[in-house]
């Protein structure tokens, strides 16, 4: 009984909505009904999506910034497109199905290989150090792969894919995209999960705990590295060619701005940002044509420096807590959520950091409604 | 001979990757935070040069201090406008809006200049040849202005209040508060100073390389964060040996056919080796960590 109360309707709502998003193109897809365009989009919001989620392990929960996303795709793109080459030689055609599955698992293996690598040093650093780090993981994988001799990834002129059928890809994107999500809201929901975010809020004290941090970290960073890895082999299917200049830094930036537009830490709020960012960049490129094309990156730009402040800045808390959403709703409920579900342990909303001054200094603002000293003034 | 070339080459863009690893390396003692916006701030200062010498015709040294003052108030003003309000926020947060400017201003100089490179050409420098050998005076007039500058700046921070005034804050913020120091005044500083640096590189860069586009800083500024990591950051003779060592290794590297391609991820990955081998930098200090 008491494990029926805990679950909630609302946190499979993504699944439900995914699922039926999935069934109802994929329906017209196999009819071959829908137009190319359309395809196009599912198959690059499904790789948003993917990268979106991924990336959020990292920033949101584990609470480190990754600068090399890009990379990690990249090392998933050309391993699985050449594992795509080698095994359609030696297998011949009509197993598209089973290349494409062990592609994927070769790709996001490489990937997660390299996660490895540059999580050793990320459990020495922490922060800046970090993002330098991972930043300069991209640069060496991009450099690498367009310096490599062109005979084994095709250097700078990119590798030719194989290309596959366009009909039916997205079905398999979004089929990834709901493994994703399972296998990374189940892990932050798990024991494991409740260590890494104990990491983001004090690393020091969930050490003192006895949380194995350097077992967490690398945890953390393997798993988001073999998803964007899959992202990278989903890519690669779509492309006619994998081009090393693709996976620059300002790819890993779009993917930032998806993971910090959505909110950091939260999964629903990835896959929305993502799918909106994906339909955007499309929209956009048709509208903003030649110099035009850079107020897209302005208008990005200008996303991310306003939420961040907005979200983050000590000086805006009391006009925040005022607007936000939640308290809104909350009037309507006739209770203030802040007081109640401090402590509560939310699936979707892992508990925030607690302010050791706001628990320690007790707070008593002589205008609110919720305090009895105040409405006791005003009687009198 | 040759190998001396190569050295000395090393030694002058080193020394631009210096003045930018300045910038980083003070603005991270003070301010506690990766500016990832410093490079596209050299990236405005060779805009600057541009417009003042090129279109306007100026004199280009004049066109140099017109550089160095609207980079120090842009670096204040980026401060001001989207550091300042995260004070005491989650380093997160303000990395993040960090790396948001550095897009942001890459996007404005493309939407003003276009995306075509601009050609600043401000004098011509000959080669200076002593005895058989010969180097560019590029290189000299580099080195010696680099050298007059980074002594500058290190009795700067050591002989006068408003130095030492950044040594206390960037030692302890909240005791320096309280010996009276305006820590917001001493970061106001820092940023402008770092920004005027990082004009002077962009000056230097412009002298090498005539084109100018909107991502002239990104790369180098990369790179120069990279040496600030590898001297030790925080520390300033740090940042002058760690920008060095960068122009050295890419200076060699570029000249070895073999490996020239693979300069970028040579440089990289000696960062990522020093920071598993010694993280706090070659003259970093270790700071244990207090609750």
């Amino acid at each position: 009984m008491s494990k029926l109360k805990n679950i909630k309707w609302k946190h499979y709502l993504i699944y439900v909505v995914l699922i039926a998003v999935t069934c109802y193109f994929g329906f017209f897809g196999l009819q071959k009904n829908l137009n190319r365009i359309t395809t196009i989009l599912l198959e690059k919001a499904a790789i948003a999506m993917i990268l979106a989620v991924s990336l959020n392990l990292v920033v949101g929960f584990l609470g480190e910034l990754s600068l090399g996303h890009a990379g990690f795709m990249c090392v998933g793109a050309f391993l699985g497109a050449k594992a795509a080459v080698a095994l359609t030689a030696s297998m011949g055609p009509g197993n598209e199905l089973l290349v494409l599955l062990i592609c994927l698992l070769v790709g996001g293996a490489a990937a997660a290989v390299c996660g490895v690598i540059i999580g050793l040093p990320a459990l020495r650093l922490r922060g800046d150090y970090l993002a330098i780090v991972t930043l300069a993981f991209g640069e060496i994988v991009r450099s690498l792969f367009e310096n490599l001799p062109d005979e084994m990834f095709g250097g700078s002129l990119g590798l030719t894919a194989i290309r596959f059928e366009r009909h039916y890809l997205f079905i398999v994107g979004f089929v990834l995209v709901i493994i994703t999500l399972a296998v990374i809201q189940n892990l932050i929901r798990s024991k494991h999960g409740r260590a890494v975010t104990a990491i983001r809020d004090s690393e020091i004290a969930s050490r003192a705990t006895g949380i194995n941090v350097t077992k967490y970290k690398l945890m953390v960073f393997t798993i988001s590295a073999f998803f964007a890895g899959i992202a990278g082999v989903l890519f690669a299917f779509t492309q006619s060619k994998v081009q090393p200049t693709t996976f620059d830094y300002n790819y890993s930036i779009e993917i930032l701005v998806m993971v910090v537009l959505g909110g950091m830490g939260s999964l629903p709020g990835s896959l929305i940002s993502a799918v909106l960012i994906t339909y955007l960049n499309e929209e956009l490129q048709i509208i903003l044509t030649g110099d035009l094309a850079v107020l897209r990156g302005l208008m990005y730009a200008l996303v991310m420096i306003l939420l961040v402040i907005y979200r983050n800045a000590p000086g805006l808390k009391a006009f925040r807590e005022k607007w936000s959403v939640k308290n809104l709703f909350a009037k309507l409920r006739r209770h203030d959520p802040a007081h109640i579900h401090d402590d509560e342990a939310k699936w979707d909303r892992v508990p925030t950091k607690i302010m050791v001054d706001e628990v320690l200094s007790v707070d008593v603002q002589t205008k609110s409604p919720y305090d009895p000293d105040s409405q006791w003034k005003e009687d009198t | 001979m040759n190998f001396l070339e190569t050295l000395l080459n090393g030694l002058s863009s080193g020394s631009t990757y210096a003045m930018i690893a300045l910038g980083y390396t003070m603005v991270y003692g003070i301010a506690k935070m990766l500016n990832f916006a410093h490079g596209d701030v050299i990236m405005v200062g060779g805009y600057t040069l541009y417009v003042t010498a090129v279109t306007m015709g100026w004199n280009p040294l004049l066109a140099l201090l017109m550089a160095i003052i609207c980079c120090a108030v842009l670096g204040v003003t980026i401060e001001k406008l989207a550091y300042k309000p995260l004070r005491g926020a989650s380093p997160l947060a303000v990395l993040i809006t960090a790396i948001g400017m550095s897009y942001l201003l890459q996007s404005v100089a493309q939407i003003i200049f276009g995306s075509a490179d601009r050609m600043v050409r401000l004098f011509e420098l000959g080669k200076i040849s002593i005895g058989s050998f010969q180097i560019s005076a590029y290189t000299v007039v580099t080195l010696v202005c680099s050298a007059v500058i980074m002594t500058a700046l290190t009795l700067f921070v050591k002989y006068t209040r408003i130095g030492r005034a950044m040594i206390a804050v960037s030692e302890d913020r909240d005791a320096a508060q309280l010996m009276g120091i305006n820590v917001n005044f001493i970061i106001t500083i820092t940023f402008a100073i770092g920004s005027a640096l990082a004009a002077f590189a962009g000056f230097f860069m412009v002298l090498k390389s005539p084109p100018v586009n909107s991502t002239l800083g990104a790369m180098p500024g990369i790179k120069a964060f990279t040496a600030a990591v590898i001297g030790g950051i925080g520390s300033i003779p740090g940042a002058m040996l760690g920008g060095i060592l960068m122009g050295i290794v890419e200076s060699v590297a570029q000249t070895n056919a073999v490996i020239a391609p693979f300069t970028v991820a040579i440089e990289f990955s000696i960062l990522i080796v020093i920071l598993l081998v010694r993280p706090s930098g070659i003259l970093g200090k270790k700071r244990r960590e207090k609750v």
